[in-house]
């Protein structure tokens, strides 16, 4: 019996059996992960049947209108406790957190409900779930349509009249969106550049009379540019309000809607499968491609996932020639000696480091020193606002690629190691100079080793959140950092982030219940960008390998 | 050392394939010197690998460096390149001339030295490149970029190393896809692709299988016409057959010198005798 334990385990079975059980572990993890985030996540966008329920509360009934946004197990003694009176036998009741919506009619969109207490529980067919660029949800019933002030279809017929009345706030509102993001915010960009060219002018002692008028004659076309939009808008804005709706709420209290509020209108409880279907496409659609609403709890993250991408595109193109440049020079012309041994050393800790250090760093002297000076050099006619010395996407970037500057250099110092030396001597032995080696065989071919490096840098910078809170991402950014506004890429602006975005609408946020499916769409959609982000660089990895696959003879 | 097949020692079959070639007549005093190694004593740091070697190397013959492994015959060829350069705390005493400059002179240009030199290894080291790529490489090098005349290049240095036939329909696939023996051709192919003067062969043949080794032989028959070819081999019947003077090495001393049926057949050292007949090895 001894020998057969023994021998089993010298059979070296029981760490097949430990690696197996290690590796499972792993990827259960992962799994795991990836499912809570995804369930918990996308299940926010189906349109979810909206209850009508008559609730004994307090000694008399009531009616409660929403949908089940949560359930869970509570044990009747701490109800009790809490002075619900029950009378059940149970030891243990299911407790609804009850979305209500209508803020701006109860003050809260929130309820919790207890199931022994709920009378009744209805799916009425005709229940309007309106979502509002304020206020969040409005749940209730349709009572009638007005246009100009004047009721156009009441009961029944509302529903249908409504369609063609939204479609109509929905272009308009379409339209006003345009000129104030894109239109506008064109126009004043261009006043803008001219005034800091006057005040150039003026710094440099060039401000004569001719260029003042010339300044002068392009800021009153400009203005006039403006004007006419701001006409335009006008008669926009007057259009838009020119429709609402009245509805009933739970208490029978009606309000008055204008539909230029409204963003979507819908009847979750007529909609067939289908309806549901391409309803939470659409919403799935809305929240990567739309703006936040709401202090971020409301509508899409596009913003966010716009500026994670750029800003990780910007820390590659800084962090790869800097980590390249930098590892040739220690593996192919440092003379090994305690200088490079301690580079490796202080390159080695680098990487160990917390984030948080590299971003007081990056605040510190990016920001205030090399920012500040550098607006004093080359920006004095905006001072004294600041234009690099304050937080922003270059800054952001520029830290993350310190942060993942060993990795780079780590990686691509493996490649060149890993390179046979005949084919150095190969090359040398051409005529070929040390340099032209370098530049025409060991660079190309220690290329998938470089990209392997800037995929781990990519993964680490995708997912660092505190450095940059220090140097660049806001809660909301009002223009995106790459846009069609000359220069285009704007590495002075501040930008939203994914990370970022989680953290705030997670906890920053006034309406917690209502973000928090938010917090994991949006995980799972920053989880999404890094795989995408990584599948390409990997994608290139493996075809460069393919071209230079020598190593594996 | 262990004796393997390769060490075995000369038979009969060997020697009559030396005199068969009618080389009896070589003697050293009708060659056209191309290099002469001088006094050459090698370090590698504290440790000495050659000691005093004096030799000439003729031109247009093929001399081959035989001798156990260690003592440093592969070294004296790196040298005549200044490959040896590449490794740390190696020094160099003596002169070894080429048309009678010193290649360790200061003031020589060590690329333009390569390119005179050129040098084949032991395995074959061609770059992840197209062949048309591995060939061109060296004139590259020198900013030869025109097509026509990199075209006309390549054809020729291929044809020279016997490999035209077998890759003139691929020139653009990877040089990975050929046999060992086919990209051993390619980089001796790659190597008079830019005309050096001596081509330095360091065991050419080592990695090959029976038939691409005859293959290689054939070659260094051919290419003996153009070039100054100096071969380190393992293999002394390969030195017998492919080498017009051979030089005997034994633990970084040059023991013996001589044109090769001369030095197989009768050799003036004890211990190169006792090497060719396989007494050590």
């Amino acid at each position: 019996m001894m020998n057969d334990i023994k021998d089993w385990y010298r059979s070296g079975l029981p760490f097949v059996w430990l690696n197996a059980a290690a590796v499972s572990a792993s990827i259960i993890m992962v799994l795991g992960l990836l499912i809570l985030i995804a369930v918990r996540g996308l299940s926010h966008f189906w349109p979810h049947t909206v209850y009508e329920m008559t609730y004994h509360w307090g000694g008399q009934d009531e009616v409660i209108i929403g949908e089940i946004h949560d359930q869970e197990l509570v044990t009747v003694q701490q109800l009790r406790d809490a002075g619900i009176q029950l009378d059940t036998e149970d030891e243990i009741v299911t407790r609804y957190l009850i979305k209500m919506g209508n803020r701006d009619v109860y003050g809260v969109d929130f309820r919790n409900v207890v199931k022994p207490l709920i009378m009744a529980r209805e799916v009425p067919g005709d229940i309007v779930v309106l979502e509002r660029h304020e206020y969040g949800n409005f749940y209730g019933f349709l009572k009638n349509v007005k246009q100009s002030g004047q009721v156009i279809a009441s009961g029944e017929a509302s529903w249908e009249a409504l369609q063609p009345l939204l479609e109509r706030v929905y272009r308009l509102y379409d339209e006003i969106k345009e000129i104030e993001k894109s239109e506008i915010g064109s126009v004043n960009y261009r006043i803008e550049r001219l005034r800091l060219k006057e005040r150039g002018l003026e710094l440099d002692g060039k401000k004569t009379p001719e260029a003042v008028v010339e300044l002068d004659a392009a800021r009153a076309a400009l203005q006039g540019e403006y004007r006419v939009l701001e006409q335009r808008l006008v008669e926009l804005y007057t259009e838009i309000k020119r429709d609402s709706l009245t509805a009933e709420v739970q208490n029978g209290q009606v309000v008055e809607i204008p539909l230029d509020k409204i963003v979507k209108a819908y009847r979750p409880n007529t909609m067939g499968l289908f309806a549901k279907i391409g309803f939470y496409i659409g919403k799935l659609w809305e929240f990567v491609s739309d703006e936040p609403r709401e202090a971020n709890t409301e509508g899409g993250i596009f913003p966010a996932i716009y500026g994670t991408v750029i800003m990780v595109l910007v820390m590659s193109v800084m962090v790869t020639p800097l980590g390249i440049i930098a590892a040739v020079y220690l593996r192919e012309y440092a003379k090994e000696g305690p200088l490079v041994r301690m580079i490796h050393i202080a390159v080695n800790n680098l990487a160990g480091v917390p984030s948080i250090v590299y971003g007081v760093f990056g605040l510190g002297f990016f920001v205030y020193f090399l920012g500040g000076n550098l607006d004093q050099l080359f920006y004095p006619e905006a001072l004294p606002s600041p234009t690099f010395g304050t937080p922003g996407l270059m800054w952001a970037s520029l830290t993350l690629a310190l942060l993942t500057l060993p990795v780079v250099i780590v990686s691509t110092e493996e490649g060149l190691a890993r390179i046979p030396s005949s084919i150095r001597e190969g090359s040398l032995a051409l005529g070929a100079t040390k340099a032209e080696t370098l530049w025409r065989t060991i660079l190309p071919m220690a290329s998938p080793a470089m990209m392997t490096g800037l995929i781990l840098a990519v993964a680490r910078a995708a997912g660092e959140v505190a450095p940059l809170m220090l140097v660049g991402v806001v809660k909301l950014a009002p223009s995106l950092p790459l846009d069609g506004n000359f220069p285009f890429l704007h590495l002075d602006r501040k930008f939203m982030h994914l990370g970022f975005h989680i953290y705030d609408v997670g906890f920053q946020s006034p309406n917690v219940e209502a973000a928090r499916p938010l917090v994991y769409a949006t995980a799972l959609l920053l989880v999404l960008v890094i795989i995408l982000l990584n599948i390409t660089s990997i994608t290139i990895r493996n075809h460069l390998r393919e071209k230079y696959r020598a190593l594996e003879q | 050392m262990t004796m393997s097949g390769e060490q075995t020692p000369t038979h009969a079959m060997d020697m009559s394939t030396v005199l068969d070639r009618d080389v009896s007549t070589q003697s050293l005093e009708n060659e056209d010197i191309c290099l002469t190694i001088d006094n050459v004593d090698l370090y590698y740091g504290e440790k000495q690998a050659l000691f005093d070697v004096n030799m000439v190397i003729p031109r247009k013959k093929v001399t081959a460096f035989i001798g156990p492994s260690g003592c440093g015959k592969s070294t004296l060829l790196r040298s005549i390149n200044r490959m040896n350069d590449l490794v740390d705390g190696c020094r160099v005493e003596g002169k070894i001339c080429l048309d009678g400059e010193n290649i360790y002179d200061r003031g020589i240009n060590i690329s333009d030295l390569r390119r005179k030199i050129g040098m084949v290894f032991q395995k074959p080291n061609p770059f992840p490149k197209s062949i048309y790529e591995n060939v061109a490489y060296g004139l590259r090098l020198q900013g030869i970029n025109n097509r026509s005349t990199l075209d006309d290049v390549v054809e020729w240095a291929l044809k020279g190393a016997a490999l035209w036939d077998e890759v003139k329909d691929r020139l653009q696939e990877n040089a990975f896809g050929l046999s060992g023996g086919q990209q051993q051709r390619l980089v001796i192919a790659r190597a008079i692709a830019i005309q050096p003067e001596v081509l330095l062969l360091d065991e050419p043949a080592s990695a090959l299988d029976p038939i691409s080794t005859l293959k290689i032989e054939e070659l260094i028959y051919e290419l003996k016409s153009t070039y100054t070819i100096a071969i380190v081999t393992h293999n002394m019947q390969q030195a017998a057959r492919v080498s017009d003077y051979t030089a005997f090495m034994y633990l970084g001393k040059l023991i013996e010198f001589d044109a090769t049926d001369k030095l197989f057949t009768n050799p003036s050292e004890k211990q190169t005798e006792d090497y060719i007949t396989g007494r050590y090895g």
